[in-house]
C-alpha cells in the first residue's frame, strides 16, 4: 500500500504536484494517467524520495521510503531506462545493486533470465536498443523480488512486441498478487492493463476511480444519422423530444435513440437517410475532455490535434472525424485559437 | 540503515566493473614513476648545470617525485569519475533507489575509491622513491635516512587526498565535465602559474596541491623554494581541510538536492 498525502512540489513559482492524496491498493494494477507534463515522474520520484516533496508525505506500508531497510525487497521501479552504467555489464549493473540490498547473487541471474537478457549478460549496457534497455530496468526492479512495482511509461518508445511483453509481464505480477503502479500519457494503453485508474493534470488529482467505472461514465455512444432532407430530420426529431447536434458534413448526432430506432422512425416517415452509424466515443476522448484544461503543452498548429504529445508510443485509436478535437472544450471555456 | 557492509560491497562491485577505474589508477602509477624516472636521470646527468643554491639545497626524494606533477591529473580523473559517472549515466537515481541513506551511500562510494586510491598511491610513491634513487646514482639517499619515510609516505597520502578533494568537488558539481573542466586547469596550470608569481604565491601555498606537496620534501627549502609558514605535517593538515571542506560540499549537496 502506497499513500501520497497533501504531496506538492514546487519548482520556483511553478508547481509540478499540487496537494496530491491518493492511495495506491495491494493486488491490482493501478494506472497513473495524465498528459506529459502532468507531474507523473515527479510524483513518482518523490514516492521513491529522490526528489524531495515541497510539502506532504508518501509513506510505503506505513513507512518513509527513507527508513526502508533494503527498499529494493519492498519496492522495485523502473524510472528511466538509461539509468544505468554504459561502461558496465548488464549482469554487473544488476549485481551492485543486489548486494547493496543484500539480495544473493543468484537472483541477478534469474531476474535476466525473466526478461529474456541472458545471452547478453555480459555485454556494456550502453550498446543496448531502447527496449534491451527497458529490459534491463525492468529485471533491475525485479530483484528484491518486491511486492510494490512502480513503472514509469515502461512502454514509451518500444515496438509492438516489445509492448506486448510487458503488458503481459505487468498481468503476470498482478496475478501473483503484487501491486502494480503504472504511469502512461496514453489511455488506450491503460485500458488495456489497468483496474484502477488515478487520473492528474498539472499536477492535480482529476479522477481516483476503477477502470469499470470509468468506462462506464466517460463512454458516450450515439448514433449519427444523415439525410438528404436534413430539415424534415431535424423537425421529427425535435417533434419526438430527442436532442440532435449538428455535426460536420451535414450529420446530426443523437444518443437517445439506438440506430434501430431512429431507422424505424426514418422509415415510417418516408424519409432517406444517406448514414445511420452507431459511434462510440472512445476512452481516449473521455480522458482528452477530462484533461483538456489541464493539458501543459498546447499544439495550436492545424492537423496536429489528436496527436498526444511529442513522445513516440503506439498511436491512438482511429476518431470519428467529428469527434471533438483535443482541447475544443478548452477552446469553447477559453476561447482559443 | 543500510547495511554498511553491503554498499560498501556494492561500492567495490561499481568501482571494479568500469574500465575508467584501471586506465585513470594505471596512468597515474605509469605516468608518475615514469616521468619521475626520466628526470631523476635527467637531473644525474645535469646535476653540474644546477645553480648553486639548488645543489645546497638538493632533494633526492622530492626529485624522485617529480613525475607527481602530471600523474595526479590521472588522479583527480579518477576521483571526478568514480562520483561523477552516477550523475553523467543516470545511474545516481537507480543507486539512491537502492540505498536512499544518502549519507552512507557518499561515503561509502568515498570510503571504497579511497582506499584503492591509497594503495595506489602508496605503491606508486615507493616505486617512483627507489627506482629514482637508483638512477641518481651517486647523489641519492635512502629510506632510512631522517625524514626520507615520512617523505615517501607522504606522497603516497598526497595522491590519494588528490583524489578524494576530486571525489568531493564532483559530488558537489554533480558532473564529471564541469568537475575536469575546473581541477585539471587548476591543478596543472592555474595553481602551479601562481605559485611561481611574486605577490600571488603568498596565496598560492595555501591551495591544496601546493600546501600538500610539503610533504614530499625532506630537506627544508628543498631545491631553492621559498620558506613556507608551515612545515611538511602543517601542509598536509592545510590540504585536509580543503579535503574536508569538498566532502562537506559534496555531502551536503547530495543531501538536499534532488537526484
Amino acid at each position: 500500500m502506497i499513500e501520497l498525502d497533501g504531496l506538492t512540489k514546487r519548482f520556483g513559482a511553478k508547481t509540478a504536484v499540487d496537494r496530491l492524496s491518493f492511495r495506491v491498493r495491494p493486488g491490482v494494477v493501478t494506472g497513473f494517467l495524465g498528459p506529459n507534463g502532468a507531474g507523473k515522474s515527479t510524483t513518482m520520484r518523490m514516492m521513491l524520495d529522490l526528489d524531495n516533496p515541497t510539502s506532504g508525505t508518501v509513506r510505503i506500508d506505513g513507512r518513509h521510503y527513507r527508513d526502508l531497510d533494503e527498499p529494493l525487497k519492498y519496492i522495485g521501479a523502473l524510472l528511466d531506462a538509461k539509468a544505468m552504467h554504459g561502461g558496465r555489464s548488464a549482469y554487473n549493473n544488476l549485481l551492485c545493486l543486489a548486494q547493496s540490498n543484500r539480495i544473493p547473487a543468484t537472483r541477478v541471474a534469474e531476474v535476466l533470465d525473466t526478461v529474456g537478457l541472458t545471452a547478453v549478460a555480459k555485454k556494456k549496457s550502453k550498446g543496448f536498443s531502447l527496449g534491451m534497455g527497458q529490459r534491463l530496468g525492468i529485471a533491475s526492479a525485479l530483484l528484491g523480488d518486491p511486492e510494490i512495482l512502480m513503472f514509469d511509461e515502461p512502454v514509451n518508445g518500444l515496438d509492438p512486441e516489445g509492448i506486448h511483453w510487458i503488458r503481459n509481464l505487468m498481468k503476470g505480477l498482478a496475478a501473483e498478487g503484487r501491486t502494480i503502479f503504472v504511469s502512461s500519457h496514453l489511455m488506450s494503453e491503460m485500458a488495456l492493463t489497468a483496474d484502477h485508474l488515478i487520473v492528474i493534470g498539472q499536477g492535480r488529482l482529476l479522477a481516483d476511480t476503477s477502470m469499470a467505472d470509468f468506462i462506464q461514465q466517460n463512454s458516450r455512444s450515439y448514433v449519427r444519422v444523415r439525410s438528404p432532407q436534413q430539415e424534415r430530420l431535424r423537425d421529427l426529431l425535435h417533434e419526438a423530444g430527442v436532442p440532435a447536434v449538428a455535426a460536420a458534413g451535414g450529420a446530426l448526432e443523437v444518443d437517445a435513440l439506438t440506430a434501430e430506432q431512429l431507422g424505424d422512425l426514418a422509415a415510417r416517415n418516408h424519409l432517406v437517410l444517406h448514414e445511420l452509424s452507431p459511434q462510440r466515443a472512445s476512452l481516449e476522448e473521455a480522458f482528452m475532455r477530462m484533461t483538456a484544461g489541464a493539458v501543459e503543452y498546447h499544439a495550436h498548429s492545424p492537423g496536429a490535434d489528436g496527436g498526444t504529445g511529442v513522445d513516440a508510443g503506439p498511436p491512438p485509436p482511429l476518431q470519428p472525424a467529428d469527434a471533438p478535437r483535443w482541447g475544443a472544450s478548452y477552446d469553447e471555456q477559453f476561447g482559443g485559437e | 540503515m543500510a547495511s554498511v557492509p553491503a554498499v560498501l560491497a556494492s561500492e567495490w562491485t561499481k568501482i571494479r566493473t568500469v574500465a575508467s577505474t584501471s586506465w585513470t589508477l594505471v596512468s597515474a602509477f605509469v605516468v608518475t614513476v615514469a616521468l619521475g624516472a626520466a628526470l631523476c636521470a635527467l637531473t644525474k646527468a645535469q646535476f653540474h648545470n644546477l645553480s648553486d643554491l639548488e645543489r645546497a639545497t638538493f632533494d633526492p626524494t622530492l626529485v624522485s617525485f617529480t613525475g607527481m606533477v602530471l600523474g595526479q591529473l590521472a588522479m583527480v580523473v579518477f576521483g571526478v569519475l568514480v562520483v561523477g559517472t552516477e550523475y553523467s549515466s543516470g545511474m545516481i537515481r537507480t543507486s539512491l533507489a537502492a540505498v536512499p541513506q544518502r549519507t552512507v551511500f557518499l561515503f561509502g562510494k568515498i570510503s571504497v575509491a579511497t582506499v584503492l586510491a591509497l594503495v595506489v598511491g602508496l605503491v606508486t610513491s615507493f616505486l617512483s622513491f627507489f627506482l629514482g634513487q637508483a638512477l641518481l646514482g651517486g647523489h641519492r639517499t635512502s629510506i632510512g635516512e631522517p625524514n626520507v619515510l615520512r617523505a615517501v609516505f607522504g606522497a603516497g597520502l598526497y595522491m590519494a587526498l588528490i583524489a578524494v578533494f576530486s571525489m568531493g568537488v564532483a559530488a558537489m558539481l554533480r558532473s564529471s565535465m564541469l568537475s575536469l573542466g575546473i581541477l585539471m586547469p587548476f591543478f596543472f596550470l592555474v595553481s602551479q602559474i601562481l605559485a611561481a608569481v611574486p605577490g600571488a604565491k603568498e596565496v598560492a601555498r595555501y591551495f591544496p596541491d601546493q600546501a600538500g606537496a610539503k610533504i614530499m620534501q625532506v630537506v627544508p627549502q628543498a631545491m631553492g623554494s621559498d620558506k613556507t609558514p608551515y612545515g611538511p605535517w602543517g601542509g598536509l593538515g592545510i590540504m585536509l581541510v580543503w579535503v574536508a571542506a569538498a566532502l562537506l560540499g559534496g555531502w551536503l549537496v547530495i543531501k538536499h538536492r534532488d537526484a
